[in-house]
């Protein structure tokens, strides 16, 4: 290696931004078409979808036909490379906690696999405080941000139904797929429960959008990346690559950033990073930086940042910045439906994920939790991976397969006969519901460990409450009784208080948001309205981070609104002079 | 693909780019850490440090001997034989694939070979030849006191049996049912571009559902 120093870019650009997933992608597209000049670090690889391509693969292509690995937990055709456990960049837990984090480490991030489900939120969910004493209020309301949830659809397109439910706003759609044969199970069973369903609402274009991007062909493969239609929203499909194609925008991959360069006055001037390629160190200037590493990657950068004017870290005077730490709650359920053994064979596949879902149904004045959760669907002719076939012996002694009692286990031409009887008839269902935001739930910089760049790594502090648990009684409560109303038979997820109702740890669902809140008070909040930081101007945050709360409603199309959002403001106060 | 299903694909304006990028050769990056680059033997992208993993895998001598993968094959193919609708497991190389994933997976070295010598070792005992040696009616004998978990119930001395046929059936029916053979036996029809226009009629009327007039009107239709 060359002697180590920080070679500092000739270049002066509008704006640098860190990360390019879902906020990052949006921001480095808006400002770019918008004639700015662009910087965005993206700390994996220059990961190209039309080249690196494992949509339409078959099980047999892979040796271990799909079984996950270290580096793609969801399974080794699936698009997202990074993982739970990334070599050289660990991260702590408090003692007697957990939290999982799993990070992408590709251009597009986590948006390249993501489940594409879209939900805005309603707007009860911007004011959960006054609604009902919990938390705090957003410093929005969906009023500000319908305008942006509209552009989104149409830049990025989003299917489903127009329902007029109080606070699931209906958005502008595309048409919503036929609901499968198991959906139409649930369907009957949830309505005898109460349960609404109602189509799903996914960004995968049934209808053609634009001349930029083909229509869904149905392989349900959306999470391999739609390299070939580009029907799903990937931010490297819809967001970067055209971004690209602009000229005012440069991506510098492989790049790890290191911290938010300030100042003597406390303007932040640049990012300095890591180049993963040579391992030297470089520095890139900015009149605006724009933080979206995701949010707990952007709470690290942040309290990485200290300076005299910035001690506590950057944007943390109010000393909330990698505090209310949120994710999704989860919990999950399945089984079989015996009415759909021995079926008809056809193409099942659909879009990647539910035709169906049902939104949150509760009132919480009744029910011991407060907010709420949706519930997602799966079931029927999933394409054969590992893991097919496996466990038999736990039901085909159970039902006469096709007439004939039969012992469980065995083997042979009968092993065959039952293996084709009883596919297809699977079902399961998950919830995924808001976690109350939490000042003791965090994550800190360790004082202690540093990863292979010398950046001091992050130390996470989650428990769950109650609120979280009892959400997740009500779920299986309410899994039970649509799984029974609809004549199906439980297999897994029957879980009772003492593991906490089979709840997810903390991070597994993925959804992390807060740590770097918005509010109009900035004793008490880390960014304003425009996600932009108190006690910085020029430094904005458009990932997860800037999340007052994170309703139950997956958070990524709101991530795409407010970042489209920030990025006009920004444009606009370029023009007057004030960035 | 059938190149007029992708010409109709690309007509109906499916694919994003006139081209299909199946089965085209990708350039290689030039060389930096995190490039990907196919893996020549499977085609499948991957980082060089998936890359490096892959190789340490293929690297790895051969756990089984040739004694116990002749065993193995004599096992897969009770388990998975030949019928009228599909070849065998070990048609399907179901073998090379229990070869290649106890050295992805080197925690299921230990429970198979022991199980594999607890066979052999009931053999030897009943009928004085290892299980790849028995006639066929012996070897059924054996496995029929481990195949059914229920049946061995009340009778300690089977139980690691049990446990050890229960994991070879497990990775037996999961690389059958991955290969092209089983993907076919099974009737997966998907993983292929196509028009999703709902549950077919006669489905639907097998068991007595049918879509509400919203479903009809607003879901995506073809006729």
């Amino acid at each position: 290696m060359k002697e180590l120093q920080i070679k500092k870019q000739g270049k002066k650009y509008d704006v640098v931004i860190v990360g390019s997933g879902a906020g990052g992608g949006m921001a480095a597209y808006t400002l770019s078409k918008a004639g700015l000049s662009v910087c965005l670090l993206e700390a994996g690889s220059m990961y190209d979808p039309q080249k690196e391509i494992f949509q339409l693969k078959s099980p047999w292509e892979s040796k271990r036909r799909g079984r996950a690995t270290k580096y793609r937990p969801f399974g080794d055709f699936d698009a997202c490379y990074g993982g739970w456990e990334i070599e050289g960049e660990p991260y702590t837990r408090e003692n007697g906690t957990e939290w999982e984090w799993f990070r992408a480490r590709m251009l597009g991030g986590r948006t390249n696999h993501w489940g594409r489900i879209s939900l805005r939120f309603g707007p009860r969910d911007f004011k959960g405080y006054s609604h009902d004493g919990i938390g705090a209020d957003w410093p929005i309301s969906y009023d500000d941000i319908k305008p942006y949830y509209d552009k989104v659809d149409q830049l990025i397109g989003i299917f489903g139904s127009v329902e007029n439910l109080p606070n699931e706003p209906d958005g502008i759609f595309l048409p919503p797929p036929k609901p499968r044969l198991h959906e139409l199970f649930i369907k009957k069973g949830a309505q005898k429960a109460n349960v609404p369903v109602i189509p799903s609402r996914l960004s995968i274009l049934t209808k053609k959008l634009n001349d930029d991007r083909g229509s869904c062909f149905f392989c349900a493969q959306c999470g391999r990346n739609c390299s070939m239609a580009k029907a799903d929203f990937s931010s490297s499909n819809v967001l970067i690559y055209p971004a690209l194609k602009t000229g005012k925008l440069e991506v510098i991959a492989n790049a790890m950033a290191r911290e938010v360069l300030t100042n003597s006055e406390g303007i932040a001037t640049g990012v300095s990073y890591v180049n993963k390629e040579d391992m030297l160190e470089y520095q890139v200037e900015g009149r605006v930086v724009i933080l979206a590493a995701s949010a707990c990657e952007t709470a690290r950068l942040l309290l990485n940042s200290k300076s005299q004017r910035h001690p506590n870290g950057l944007a943390n005077n109010s000393n909330v910045v990698g505090k209310y730490l949120q994710d999704s709650t989860g919990a999950a359920m399945g089984g079989y439906i015996p009415e759909l053994f021995g079926r008809k064979r056809y193409n099942e596949d659909g879009v990647g994920g539910m035709h169906v879902y049902s939104p949150w149904w509760g009132d919480d004045k009744k029910l011991d939790f407060p907010r709420g959760y949706h519930i997602e669907y799966w079931g029927g002719f999933g394409q054969p991976a590992y893991g097919f076939g496996m466990g038999i012996e736990s039901f085909n002694g159970k039902y006469p397969v096709n007439g004939k009692q039969k012992e469980a286990g065995g083997y042979g031409k009968s092993l065959k006969e039952d293996q084709r009887y009883f596919y297809g008839a699977t079902v399961g269902m998950a919830g995924r519901g808001e976690a109350i935001a939490f000042e003791h739930n965090r994550c800190e910089i360790d004082p202690n460990v540093v990863d292979k760049y010398g950046i001091p790594v992050l130390k996470f502090n989650v428990k769950l409450s109650d609120h979280e648990v009892k959400q997740a009684k009500h779920m299986k409560e309410t899994f039970k009784e649509i799984m029974h109303n609809m004549g199906a038979v439980i297999t897994w997820g029957d879980d009772g208080p003492e593991n906490n109702y089979g709840i997810d740890k903390p991070g597994y669902i993925i959804h992390e948001a807060g740590t770097a809140r918005m509010g109009d008070d900035a004793k008490t909040s880390a960014l304003n309205k425009w996600s932009q930081a108190h006690d910085c101007k020029n430094l904005f945050c458009v990932d997860g981070s800037q999340f007052t709360s994170q309703a139950n409603k997956n958070i990524t199309w709101t991530i795409l609104a407010l970042s489209m959002r920030a990025s006009e403001y920004i444009i606009d106060e370029m023009k007057k002079q004030n960035l | 693909m059938k190149r007029r299903d992708s010409l109709k694909y690309i007509a109906a304006g499916a694919l994003a780019t006139g081209t299909l990028a199946i089965g085209c050769k990708t350039d290689e990056k030039k060389s930096d850490t995190t490039a990907a680059v196919p893996d020549k033997k499977t085609g499948l992208h991957r980082y060089e440090d998936e890359k490096k993993y892959e190789e340490e895998v293929e690297k790895m001598p051969d756990f089984f001997n040739a004694h116990e993968m002749a065993t193995i094959t004599v096992l897969t193919d009770i388990i998975i034989p030949k019928d009228e609708v599909s070849g065998s497991a070990s048609d399907a190389k179901v073998p090379d694939f229990i070869h290649f994933t106890v050295k992805d997976q080197p925690k299921l070295q230990t429970p198979l070979r022991g199980g594999l010598r607890w066979l052999d070792m009931q053999c030897l005992k009943k009928y004085e030849k290892a299980f790849k040696d028995c006639t066929p009616q012996q070897q059924i004998e054996i496995v029929d006191l481990i195949a059914y978990p229920e049946r061995a119930k009340g009778k300690p001395e089977l139980a690691q049996g049990v446990a050890f046929f229960t994991q070879m059936r497990n990775l037996t029916v999961t690389g059958f049912y991955t290969s092209e053979i089983g993907v076919k036996d099974i009737g997966y029809a998907g993983n292929k571009p196509n028009q999703w226009n709902g549950v077919p009629d006669d489905v639907l009327k097998q068991y007595g559902l049918a879509y509400t007039e919203k479903e009809l009107k607003e879901c995506v239709s073809f006729s």
